[in-house]
């Protein structure tokens, strides 16, 4: 699974690099999570993205959809060339998800609040279908600003959708600055209990314990999950880890130098 | 109106996010009764200058634009005078509900920045690409809806609409645009500018498409077509008595704007034609489609919002 991440991250990189500029920060905090979820959890069929049986997933916080992109590639759903077209024009790989130019993408998001209440829809139509599929989302702590994402959880945990789980990206920053102080989530854990969610906060870039969480979730019956993912924004290069200009960076020739280093270094290890 | 159009456009580095920091700091220094709102997109406008100076006069609501009006509403019962930016998708569209009700019917004062107009959302890509919030805001009864051409206009407007109750709604670009009019000029709501005159056809143009028709202008000129040139940068209330005036003068009005042809410029002028003075309307805009990623040059031609684009429709038409 680390290596599987570090492939991700790796594309990723390479992707930003060649766009000259891009939503880096909170593509990175979410590696992990993906690598756990496309590796060893998601019922998926590559060659048949909109198989009606698949897990899904749905990226709230759509503007993370580099580092989804770079798996969906990694998975086979489409070839790794097409990554280095993010964001030109007439591409497919657009900076926020598209589920209409995306081979894998579940379902169109970039307006943050949105997603979380789509995937929360998906999961009480496969209940009334009475399937067994399971439907993930990831939104992000600010993000979770928006009031809507209330209103999804409140469904969530009043429908019992325990098909659902919930990752909160909690990389303690948003776009104008640190989460706690622009409006302060608290705790999130308890939060989520009170709306009757089983709710856990895990090391997100733990790839372990994010396996075993994810596993607990999908065993719990009768109630949503929420698996609060510890993380660090910009996670994976030291230099721009945690600082706020991280969120949507151009690069300048000193972070191109820091760039270089670093797909050097993933691919000496992905090797 | 107090206005002088440069014989020269000028390709000036002032950026509109720069003017609305500048101008709302000196704004609020003999008001204190002005509050900007934010909802996460301080950066983005570059609003830290003013929140250094007047950070009790300023709040970053976070991610909640719906929020965020009602927030205002509540302000503005109390006599505050709120400023409220984000991009114009989340502006309009994210909180339509709340503008309508919360500050439109309920006859509140509310001054709205919705930045990245249209096709100048270039590389977000479709969910952050305004084609219908000039629609949408037209929609709310007895609210004033502009498109900004220039930094002079955007910073004299800014000053002008601090004394005026009601909801006015300010589209821009977030970056720099052509410079039409000189420092020091004064704006008068509702009126639209002739910026150019000729009696072939006439071109209603507002934001980027002004530096379009500029160029149509221009390239109409070598082949003797004569076209008038309107920056109508109040879209409601429409400058009725000024566009009946060049479609009873050149018989063909062309408008051209960076939205959808439902809703904004072509919409209004369309509308006060077609009860007032029927003459043949053709819209440039964006038609039937939504938003997607690429440079603004390339959405420009995407969308069929170049100056192109106005010398084939002003040619099929005349
Ligand atoms: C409704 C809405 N408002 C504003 C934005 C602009 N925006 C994009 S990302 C972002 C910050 C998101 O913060 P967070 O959810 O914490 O994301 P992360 O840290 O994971 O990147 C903002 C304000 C948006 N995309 N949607
Ligand atoms: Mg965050």
């Amino acid at each position: 699974m680390k290596k599987f991440s570090n492939m991700i991250r790796l594309e990723t990189l390479k992707m930003f690099k060649n766009r000259g500029f891009g939503h880096l920060g909170g593509s990175f905090s979410i590696i992990e999570v993906l690598s756990v979820l496309y590796l060893k959890i998601m019922e998926i069929n590559p060659e048949n993205p909109t198989w009606s049986d698949r897990d899904y997933l749905v990226l709230s916080k759509g503007h993370a959809g580099p580092a989804l992109y770079a798996t969906l590639a990694l998975k086979g759903y489409f070839n790794k060339e097409l990554l280095l077209t993010l964001n030109d024009n007439g591409t497919s790989l657009p900076s926020h998800c598209d589920r209409l130019k995306t081979p894998g993408i579940d379902m169109t998001t970039g307006s943050l609040g949105q997603g979380i209440s789509s995937a929360v829809g998906i999961a009480k139509a496969l209940k009334i279908e009475g399937k067994s599929n399971f439907v993930f989302t990831i939104v992000g702590d600010g993000e979770l600003n928006e009031g809507q994402c209330f209103e999804a959880i409140q469904f969530a945990s009043h429908h019992q959708l325990d098909n659902l789980v919930v990752f909160v990206d909690e990389n303690k920053i948003q776009l104008d600055g640190f989460t706690k102080d622009i409006s302060n989530q608290r705790d999130l854990v308890k939060k989520f209990k009170a709306f009757g969610f089983h709710s856990v906060r895990v090391n997100g870039h733990d790839e372990e314990s994010i396996l075993k969480s994810i596993k607990i979730a999908l065993n719990t019956k009768g109630k949503p999950s929420l698996i609060i993912l510890d993380t660090i924004k910009g996670k994976g290069i030291e230099e721009f880890e945690n600082i706020v200009s991280n969120h949507h960076m151009r690069f300048s020739e000193d972070d191109l130098v820091i760039i270089n280093r670093k797909i050097a270094e993933l691919e000496e290890v992905t090797r | 109106m107090n206005v002088k159009i440069l014989e020269k456009p000028l390709n000036n580095s002032y950026e509109l996010r720069e003017v609305y920091a500048d101008t709302l700091i000196s704004i609020a220094k003999n008001n204190s009764k002005i509050v900007a709102l934010e909802a996460d997109l301080m950066g983005a406008i570059k609003m830290k200058k003013y929140l250094d100076i007047y950070p009790n006069n300023f709040i970053n609501c976070g991610i909640m634009e719906a929020n965020m009006v009602g927030i205002a509403s509540g302000l503005a019962l109390r006599g505050f005078i709120p400023f409220m930016h984000t991009f114009g998708v989340f502006a309009t569209r994210r909180c339509f509900d709340q503008l309508f009700l919360s500050i439109g019917y309920a006859d509140l004062n509310l001054k709205i920045i919705g930045s990245d107009a249209g096709v100048s959302a270039a590389h977000n890509g479709g969910t952050h690409m305004p084609f219908e919030d000039l629609g949408l805001m037209r929609l709310i009864p007895n609210a004033t809806v502009i498109e900004i051409t220039d930094w002079v206009m955007f910073q004299d407007l800014l000053k002008q609409v601090v004394n005026i109750h009601g909801i006015h709604y300010l589209r821009i670009v977030r970056k720099t645009m052509l410079q039409i009019y000189d420092e020091g000029s004064r704006f008068t709501i509702g009126e639209g500018i002739v910026l150019r005159e000729g009696n072939d056809a006439t071109v209603i143009a507002t934001g980027i498409m002004i530096k379009e028709a500029l160029e149509a202008h221009k390239m109409l000129l070598k082949e003797d077509i004569h076209i008038s040139i309107i920056d109508l940068f109040t879209i409601k209330p429409i400058d009725q008595e000024l566009v009946i005036k060049y479609a009873k003068k050149t018989g063909l009005i062309i408008t051209a704007e960076n939205h959808n042809i439902i809703g904004g410029l072509g919409s209004a002028v369309s509308k006060c034609l077609s009860e007032s003075y029927p003459t043949k309307v053709i819209r440039i805009g964006v038609n039937e489609r939504f938003g997607q990623v690429g440079t603004q040059d390339f959405l420009q031609k995407e969308y069929g919002l170049t100056a192109k684009d106005i010398v084939k429709a002003v040619k099929e038409n005349l």
